[in-house]
């Protein structure tokens, strides 16, 4: 049985697999629409989750499954101090597969080593994002063409941003891919991620503090979010939070057919005037979103052939 | 010159950092074996200058020596049988090491999960990196 834990689970030729399904997914949705009947999908949300919830649930829907779960550790027997073993342990006498989100890092960990059902990783605290990862790699693909031979600007709280990390660590693995990654001083990306990661594989990359000077030779633009409950001190966060904010005149400098991705939910780092451009893309990954976890429920159930 | 006699079948921990046996003597858990152990603090050393040793009369399979690698690769382990050096095991890092460090990330799983084992996994050997097998924090050995 398998789990999903890391966007580094797969293997490159595994996840051209998987997102090869999900673009056949898309392309004709009706051959699905009846894969997981009489399946069901456990939804453990620890914390709030509006959009990866839906998401997964959507996700099911679309397949002809149903859904079952709790939305938040309240409504959970989490409340009453049950651990999440046994959790897990209940959960699978219910459902045939299992989404847990919960705000300790190595929590879905620790629930794929007890579970009789696949789990998927929804987010564990600051640690791991498989399926926005996977997400992030469809919408590139689907979109350019190819993962290969692609230059990504990161911009934003790329210190703190677990989304952005995942996706260099998943870029890496192919071709010519080079990274600009575009933050202020204090939330440039950590060490471990500059050293470990970009400079021990000898990644092309480059750090810069103003977007203007990277827009124009950038395929993707990847947009985040500052995030207010990362910082300590709400003066550092009023100051950085409007650092970035990609407006009209900032797209006027970029290749006409770049991509603009954001994980999603924006605050104000992208102006509403840009949502028209064509090169806009954040909600299209959203889709995208709800097509790579159908793909990945239909593998991880064993339905994929 | 305190002298020790010497052991029928079990191990001869030597070159141990002065100071580090009874860490030792714990980490081993030999307080829980019900054998003879004899712990030799600050002997004199040629190549260390003072140095412990922990002399362990048990079976050789009733010890696991895997977290000595972890706690000092220095040290030297002879193993006795019939009274003789049989073999002197050389130490590496372990792959894995459990319930020996504790996680020290507040976010992790294992600060609230009741009955979780802390395990910690060696990810880089050069730089003797233990990560959490959960939440990925690091524990360096080398300061």
């Amino acid at each position: 049985m398998r789990h999903l834990m890391s966007p580094l689970d797969f293997g490159v030729d595994e996840l051209d697999k998987l997102l090869d399904l999900a673009n056949d997914i898309e392309a004709n949705p009706e051959k699905y629409a009846h894969s997981c009947d009489g399946k069901k999908l456990a939804t453990c949300f620890y914390e709030p989750s509006t959009r990866t919830r839906l998401s997964f649930e959507a996700a099911m829907l679309n397949l002809g499954g149903s859904v079952l779960g709790f939305h938040s550790a309240d409504s959970s027997s989490a409340a009453k101090g049950e651990s999440v073993s046994d959790t897990i342990r209940v959960i699978s006498c219910y459902a045939d597969i299992c989404a847990m989100r919960h705000p300790k890092e190595g929590a879905a960990l620790v629930a794929s080593q007890k579970s009789t059902i696949p789990v998927i990783n929804a987010g564990d605290g600051g640690h791991q994002h498989p399926t926005q990862t996977l997400t992030d790699l469809l919408t590139i693909r689907s979109l350019k063409g190819r993962l290969d031979n692609i230059t990504i600007g990161l911009c934003g709280d790329l210190k703190f941003g677990r989304t952005v990390h995942s996706l260099i660590n998943a870029m890496i693995r192919y071709e010519n891919v080079r990274f600009v990654l575009i933050s202020p001083e204090e939330l440039r990306i950590p060490d471990y991620v500059r050293d470990d990661v970009l400079k021990a594989n000898g990644v092309d990359f480059k750090e810069v503090e103003k977007l203007e000077d990277a827009m124009a030779e950038l395929d993707v633009l990847y947009m985040t979010r500052v995030q207010r409950e990362r910082f300590f001190n709400e003066e550092d966060y009023v100051r950085l939070k409007d650092f970035y904010v990609l407006t009209k005149e900032k797209m006027e400098l970029a290749k006409e057919d770049m991509l603009v991705l954001h994980p999603l939910p924006r605050v104000n780092e992208i102006s509403v005037e840009v949502d028209d451009d064509p090169r806009a893309c954040y909600f299209k990954q959203a889709q995208y979103g709800v097509y790579v976890r159908m793909a990945l429920i239909l593998t991880l159930l064993g339905l994929a052939e | 010159m305190l002298n020790i006699s010497g052991i029928h079948e079990g191990f001869v921990l030597d070159h141990i950092k002065a100071g580090d046996s009874l860490q030792i003597y714990h980490d081993l858990k030999l307080d829980k074996l019900d054998c003879t152990v004899a712990i030799i603090k600050n002997a004199k050393s040629n190549k260390m200058g003072k140095k412990d040793i922990i002399k362990v009369e048990c079976p050789v399979e009733a010890l696991d020596l895997d977290i000595l690698g972890f706690i000092d690769h220095n040290i030297t382990v002879n193993v006795i049988q019939g009274d003789k050096i049989v073999a002197k095991k050389v130490l590496s890092l372990p792959r894995e090491i459990k319930n020996v460090i504790k996680c020290k990330n507040p976010r992790c799983i294992t600060s609230i999960e009741q009955e979780l084992d802390q395990i910690f996994v060696l990810t880089d050997e050069e730089k003797e990196v233990y990560r959490c097998k959960y939440c990925e924090e690091k524990y360096s050995r080398k300061v």
